[in-house]
């Protein structure tokens, strides 16, 4: 495999697209569907808030490895952050997967791991689609399904 | 013209392809020896657009060098000049289509604009409630849309026939599903999804049995095979230059004399009348009633082009190239453990649609570019044929007249990588 390539499948990406965590529905939470026109894949999140807390993040669907582990490590990022430190976040995975590859990724610990999007533009759509589903549901869920475009 | 001397000959019996032939045609592209990611390029994206051939870009710079002006409307040299080369490059894809007449031609942007066009001013003019407009199972976004819009405006209803597990047109739903409410029968000729080549003439001589118009949609067909309007007695028949080795926002019309005259203008501007007064304006004879606004006219020019270098490596040469090919990719992909064909149709060209279990399209897409090699992932704007198949998306490889064993050798490498990285 070429550098790139392996820096984009990294290990942990794998293993998460194998083995995503956290998938499952979540009764009684906010439900928020995400969905990639470009290539219509269709994620659903969801978001129990408790006092101003994730208290638990999930989610379902298909789609590419990219979007699946990055689905899969954000639920595990999110999880017990106040609403505030998780706005935060989502501010800070789309700052680092949007960045130019030229510059060093902003550590953000495993999710660091999906900095690799960013040699293959065609695919930072796929990063941040479980993203962008997760900070609607934050703000209260949108009736639609949030698009990528 | 090198291709003139190097073009295979065109019998059916010596079709058989020499490495030595192919490997002449490529140099006609000048893309094909482009390095993609430092490796050789395998082009197997001929759905979405084909290459073009070194005397499509000269004759588009020829153009601008010699004739450059605006057609139908100067009395200087060169705007004759350039209304020459437009209304000739008219008569040279009406030649190519078999049309009766020039006038029967019309200029659009692309196939999308054509089936517009007559969904809007036939569908217009023709539909109302009650009427039914029948589609097939695996039409394309493009076919598919315009149509509900129509509906929508005239009470239309949409019919769809549906297609069976291989990806072929269920015909006794379509005898079914045909009857005297039936007003349009608009259907692909070569489905870019699945590959299927639909029994185009079966289909027209049954609408027209009931009545009904047909519009064949030959976006994906007309660069494989030849087509003859007249012979197939079709009424509509839409086609887009940039899949037949030619330019971008260039797309093509045919429709029969009788019903484009029938038919209200689409677009209103210049270059579309007869006369304009602030009361009212009366329309321009054919094709120009349906062409409003300064015209693509290189693009008109560069297709022409595309068209002769496509009929001296000839159709025959070309269907039997891409059928061998066709058999051999479909052996060698279906070869690739985990891998598994969409569309199987019995009658099927150029067109290779794969999903690989545990591997999302998109993947393997990635993986493969990295390989040198452009194949298309996703839906390919046909959202119902990935419904019908269960899949959220598909792999597809589409051949051209260029491409070779070492091409199809090259993506099931690749495939084989990519299993290897998400084993």
């Amino acid at each position: 495999m070429m550098d790139s390539l392996q820096e984009l499948y990294q290990e942990v990406i794998l293993d998460h697209n194998r083995r995503p965590r956290n998938f499952r529905a979540i009764a009684d939470a906010t439900r928020q569907e995400g969905y990639n026109p470009l290539c219509g894949d269709r994620l659903v999140v969801y978001v129990a808030l408790e006092d101003g807390v994730v208290r638990d993040l999930s989610f379902e669907g298909a789609g590419c490895a990219i979007s699946k582990a990055s689905a899969s490590l954000m639920t595990e990022a999110l999880r017990g952050k106040p609403l505030a430190a998780a706005r935060q976040l989502f501010a800070d995975f789309q700052a680092m997967v949007t960045s130019p590859s030229s510059e060093p990724a902003r550590d953000l610990g495993k999710l660091t791991a999906l900095a690799g999007v960013r040699e293959f533009p065609t695919r930072v759509k796929c990063a941040s689609l479980a993203w962008h589903a997760v900070n609607a549901a934050l703000n209260g869920a949108a009736p639609a399904p949030v698009s990528t475009e | 013209m090198a291709t003139t001397d190097t073009a295979p000959a065109t019998t059916a019996t010596t079709a058989a392809v020499t490495p030595y032939a192919v490997a002449l045609l490529r140099e006609e592209f000048p893309i094909l020896s482009e390095r993609i990611h430092g490796k050789r390029l395998a082009y197997l994206d001929n759905a979405a657009t084909t290459q073009k051939p070194r005397e499509v870009l000269a004759a588009i710079a020829a153009y601008y060098e010699t004739a450059n002006a605006n057609v139908h409307r100067g009395v200087h040299l060169l705007s004759e000049r350039a209304t020459a080369a437009f209304e000739d490059a008219r008569v040279e894809v009406a030649a190519f289509f078999h049309a009766a007449q020039p006038h029967e031609i019309v200029f659009t942007r692309n196939a999308t604009e054509s089936i517009n066009l007559v969904a809007h001013s036939w569908g217009g003019a023709n539909l109302s409630a009650g009427d039914e407009v029948l589609i097939s199972a695996m039409e394309h976004h493009s076919n598919i849309v315009p149509w509900q819009m129509a509906c929508a405006r005239t009470g239309a209803q949409l019919r769809v026939v549906p297609i069976d597990d291989r990806g072929a047109l269920d015909l006794e739903a379509f005898r079914r599903l045909l009857g005297p409410r039936t007003k349009i029968v608009a259907m692909s000729h070569l489905s870019n999804a699945l590959g299927t080549v639909n029994p185009v003439a079966e289909i027209i001589a049954a609408a027209h049995a009931v009545g009904a118009v047909v519009l064949v949609d030959g976006a994906q067909a007309a660069y494989h095979m030849a087509v003859d309007v007249q012979a197939l007695d079709v009424d509509f028949y839409v086609a887009t230059g940039h899949k037949l080795y030619g330019p971008t926002g260039m797309g093509v019309l045919y429709g029969k004399t009788a019903l484009l005259e029938a038919m209200p203008p689409f677009l209103g501007g210049g270059d579309m009348i007869a006369s304009v007064t602030f009361e009212q304006s009366t329309w321009n004879v054919l094709p120009y009633k349906f062409e409003a606004g300064t015209p693509h006219i290189e693009g008109a020019v560069a297709l022409a082009a595309a068209l002769r270098f496509i009929q001296r490596v000839g159709f025959t040469w070309i269907g039997a190239h891409e059928a061998a090919l066709l058999a051999y990719a479909t052996e060698a992909v279906q070869a690739v453990p985990g891998v598994r064909l969409v569309g199987t149709a019995p009658v099927k060209a150029s067109i290779l649609s794969f999903v690989m279990d545990g591997v999302h399209p998109h993947d393997i897409g990635t993986v493969v570019d990295r390989a040198g090699v452009a194949i298309r992932t996703g839906h390919h704007c046909a959202q119902p044929v990935m419904a019908r198949f269960g899949v959220p998306a598909t792999a597809r490889a589409s051949l051209a007249m260029y491409n070779t064993r070492d091409d199809i050798d090259q993506l099931v490498a690749a495939l084989h990588e990519t299993r290897k990285v998400f084993a």
